[in-house]
Parts: structure tokens; C-alpha cells; sequence
């Protein structure tokens, strides 16, 4: 089996409109959630979100692209742009012909479907603007970034909710490990926060109107946010020969079904899977010096995922550092893992904890530690990343320091 | 149809019971009636009579209204019906 290793990084999300930016957000321990910027907002009762703010697709695409690429793809594109260029990888030849996008979304082009369903049911029009299907189409982003960067490998977009990302990468990772790809441009992206997308989720009334506080005894739901998170993974070998800048390394991943609600979470479920990223990638618990958690700052989540941590570890869970980067940059849904994984690739690479914000109360029912509100300094080898969807779809990633 | 009534056959119909077998005194729980189900009657409630009822499925502890047996239910949407109206 071929190690596999991650040499470019980009994203584009509420906390900053880059890599580095993002990172700093983190480690100061800022927040990207605020007051949404939409039409119609006094029509919705959740009106914060972690948007992505001060982002102009003039000047970053032409006019013709601008009229092809839902937010979603824009998001994609600009993250896919730095973590290739980062990277340094070129696709030609040989090279080209086996590497490919996988890409994680949820909803795909929402904003493009909220416009037109509104122009036709709203405004009563007959019309639609031909490139509509093209737009809203989850593949959009994938196939976007495959045609700019000649990427003529496996390339396809995975959907299983707010596990998408996590769900994309473990796929790319697997095609590597196992001699099919060199490399694979992969993560995941997702524009939710337009009027359509914010009432779905104000229906299911599992959102908060001031925070997200994931851990903390009074947090009172999830807060969505918007953006993009996009990796170069890449054989090991691949990369150490053309001398390329290792972030990390991917050891390994696990994917599972609860097989039981399609939104209660389960302990069980989420704790199979950690044992499996484990497993597969023969770390002892013992090494895992920091968990990126779903923590998603709804009460169902976040005792569950504390309960499952507890069963797996042991008392090593006492040890670790598990903390919800929701807290700044909001859920990301489809998009959620891969920006994640940057605070995983902080704590390898940096030594540097992202912080779970807004922790006000301790709960007893999440008696970890979850780095309350400052990030911390600290050498960490293993990070896992959490993902466990609505539907009770989980992937679990587990990166190591290189 | 009164507000009670009218409150017993959405919750009798989240159920599948007859509403003669909601009582007053039935808590969600003996009626089999899991969160997701809560969240769907509430919104037939919203719908039935117009109203906005302040529930936060991650915490009906804490939220204003009170779905500790359906005759606190029924308290609760007549009270909101006619602050609301």
C-alpha cells in the first residue's frame, strides 16, 4: 500500500479567503459568524450565519464563467487554484490522465436554484436562464476544477450530508493508497446560506439565533456557514522525489452507517467509525493528541460524539484535545470536513490547537477537553477529523505529523 | 373545532391513533412520538392556526412552551392563540 501525503492546501470560508488567513482566524481564535447579508432576511427567524463576507467573482473569473459557476463552484475554484498552485503540481500526459477531482456537497448549486425557482414561482416568469441545470448540478464544482487543471483521472462529487468532505477525501486517499491515482485534488464545498437554503434549515429548528457554542452547557444549536476546503493529496514517494512541501499525512480513514435515524446521531455508529480510522491506519489511541470534532453545537451532537470519544479511548480521552472549529467558522455542511482538516494540518504541522469559541458553561455530559475559547500551543502526532452526517452517514479521517 | 380538539387529531394523526386514544394526560413519549415527530407537529400546530410557536428541538426543556403532556400542549397553543390573534 502507497503512503499518501498532503502537499497543497486552499479554502475560502468566513474566517478568511485563504489558507493562511484562516489559519490565523483560527488561532486567534476569532469568529466568522454574523449577522447574514441576503434579501428577504426579515423574513427568516435565524439570522446569523457564517458567511463569506468581501468576496467578488469580478476580476477572479470572466464574465462567461461568472454566468456558469453557482457560488458553490466559485468557492471551489478559488480554493482548488491555491491548493494547486501550492502544490506545484502540473497535469499533463501520464500525470493528467490518472489524477481526478473528488469533491464533497450537499446542496450543489442552491443559490442558483433558489434564484430561479423564485423568478419562475415568484415573479411568474415562463423563461430560465439556459445554463441553469449546468449551474445547480452537484458535480458543477468537480467537473470545473477537472477542465481548468486538465484533470482527466476518476473525478465525481459525493453527497451524504454534512459528511460529504470527509467522505470525498477518504475516497481520493483510498485511490492513492492503492496505486490507481498519483494524485487527487479533493474536499469539498457548499453554498447554503441563501433564503431557500436558511428556511430549510430554520424548519428543522435546530439552529441558534446568537451562537454556536459547541460543549458548552448552553449552547442551543448549529450555525451554518458557507465556503470551501480543497487538498492535494499525493502518493508519498511522488511527492519526496519532485522535493514537494509535506502538510501532512493521511494514515488512514473509516466510513460507516448507523443505520438507524435519519437525524438522530448515534454513539455507537460515531464510535465505531473512530475505532476504525484507528484500525486502519494502526494508530494506538494512545498517540491521538487532537480530535477536530463534528461539534456541531447541538445538543444531540455534541454529548453523543463526548460519549463515543469516552468509549473509545478510555481514559486517554481525559488526555486529549478534542475541540469544534464550528464555533468560528460556522457548519459548512457538504463543505464542513475539508476546512476542518485544516485544523488538523495546524495541529500536526504548527503545534497549534484550534479553539472551541463561545464555551461559556461546562456540561457534564461533554467532560472533555475541548480547548475552551484560546488555542493552544502543543506537539501533536496524530489528529482525527469527525464527520458524522444527518442520515447517519460518518467518515472519519486520521492524519499523522510527517 | 376547538383548539384542544383540533390539537388532539394533529397529534392523534403524528401518532396513527384514533384521537379518542389521546387523553389529556398522554405525554409525547406514551403516544411514541420521537423528536423528529415533535418537530412535524409543531409545524402542523403553526400551520392549523397561524401562530409561531418558540420551540428549539436541541433544548424543549428550556424553550417557552411546554410539551410535557398534550393538556400542557393544548395550554400552551391557547395561550399563544390568543396572544397571537
Amino acid at each position: 500500500m502507497k503512503r499518501v501525503v498532503i502537499t497543497g492546501a486552499g479554502t475560502i470560508n468566513a474566517l478568511g479567503h485563504d489558507v493562511p488567513e484562516t489559519l490565523e482566524a483560527m488561532r486567534e481564535g476569532r469568529c466568522g459568524i454574523g449577522q447574514l447579508e441576503m434579501r428577504d432576511l426579515d423574513r427568516l427567524a435565524i439570522k446569523i450565519g457564517g458567511q463569506v463576507k468581501g468576496f467578488e467573482a469580478e476580476g477572479i473569473f470572466n464574465r462567461q464563467q461568472m454566468a456558469l459557476y453557482d457560488r458553490f463552484t466559485q468557492f471551489t475554484l478559488v480554493a482548488a487554484r491555491q491548493a494547486i498552485a501550492q502544490a506545484g503540481l502540473e497535469f499533463s500526459g501520464e500525470m493528467a490522465a490518472k489524477c481526478g477531482v473528488i469533491l464533497g456537497t450537499s446542496g450543489g448549486g442552491m443559490t442558483t436554484l433558489d434564484d430561479n425557482y423564485r423568478s419562475v414561482y415568484e415573479d411568474g416568469k415562463n423563461r430560465v436562464h439556459p445554463f441553469v441545470v449546468p449551474k445547480l448540478m452537484n458535480n458543477a464544482a468537480a467537473s470545473h476544477v477537472s477542465m481548468e487543471f486538465n484533470l482527466k483521472g476518476p473525478s465525481f462529487t459525493v453527497a451524504s450530508a454534512c459528511a460529504s468532505s470527509n467522505h470525498a477525501m477518504a475516497q481520493a486517499f483510498q485511490m492513492i493508497r492503492c496505486g490507481m491515482a498519483p494524485a487527487m485534488v479533493t474536499g469539498g464545498s457548499e453554498s447554503m446560506l441563501c433564503f431557500g437554503g436558511v428556511k430549510a434549515w430554520e424548519g428543522l429548528r435546530v439552529m441558534s439565533r446568537d451562537a454556536c457554542r459547541p460543549f458548552s452547557a448552553n449552547r442551543n444549536g448549529m450555525v451554518q456557514g458557507e465556503g470551501a476546503g480543497v487538498f492535494i493529496f499525493e502518493e508519498y514517494e511522488h511527492a519526496k522525489k519532485r522535493g514537494a512541501e509535506i502538510m501532512a499525512e493521511v494514515a488512514g480513514y473509516a466510513m460507516s452507517s448507523d443505520a438507524s435515524d435519519i437525524v438522530m446521531p448515534s454513539k455507537r455508529g460515531a464510535a465505531r467509525t473512530i475505532a476504525g480510522a484507528l484500525a486502519d491506519s494502526a494508530i494506538d489511541c494512545e498517540e491521538v493528541g487532537y480530535i477536530n470534532a463534528h461539534g456541531t453545537g447541538t445538543a444531540a451532537n455534541d454529548k453523543t460524539e463526548c460519549a463515543a470519544v469516552a468509549d473509545v479511548f478510555g481514559p486517554h480521552a481525559d488526555k486529549l484535545m478534542i475541540s469544534s472549529t464550528k464555533s468560528m467558522h460556522g457548519h459548512l455542511i457538504g463543505g464542513t470536513g475539508a476546512v476542518e482538516l485544516l485544523a488538523c494540518i495546524m495541529a500536526l504541522r504548527d503545534g497549534v490547537i484550534a479553539p472551541t469559541i463561545g464555551y461559556q458553561e461546562p456540561d457534564p455530559e461533554c467532560a472533555l477537553d475541548v480547548v475552551p475559547n484560546e488555542a493552544r500551543e502543543a506537539k501533536v502526532n496524530v489528529a482525527l477529523s469527525n464527520a458524522f452526517a444527518f442520515g447517519g452517514l460518518n467518515a472519519v479521517l486520521a492524519l499523522r505529523r510527517v | 373545532m376547538e383548539i384542544r380538539d383540533k390539537v388532539i387529531a394533529i397529534i392523534a394523526d403524528q401518532a396513527v391513533l384514533e384521537p379518542s386514544d389521546v387523553t389529556m394526560d398522554s405525554t409525547l413519549e406514551d403516544l411514541g412520538i420521537d423528536s423528529l415527530g415533535l418537530v412535524e407537529s409543531i409545524f402542523a400546530i403553526e400551520e392549523a392556526f397561524d401562530i409561531s410557536v418558540p420551540f428549539n428541538a436541541n433544548d424543549p426543556q428550556e424553550s417557552d412552551f411546554d410539551i410535557s403532556s398534550v393538556a400542557s400542549i393544548v395550554a400552551g397553543i391557547e395561550k399563544l392563540v390568543a396572544e397571537q390573534k
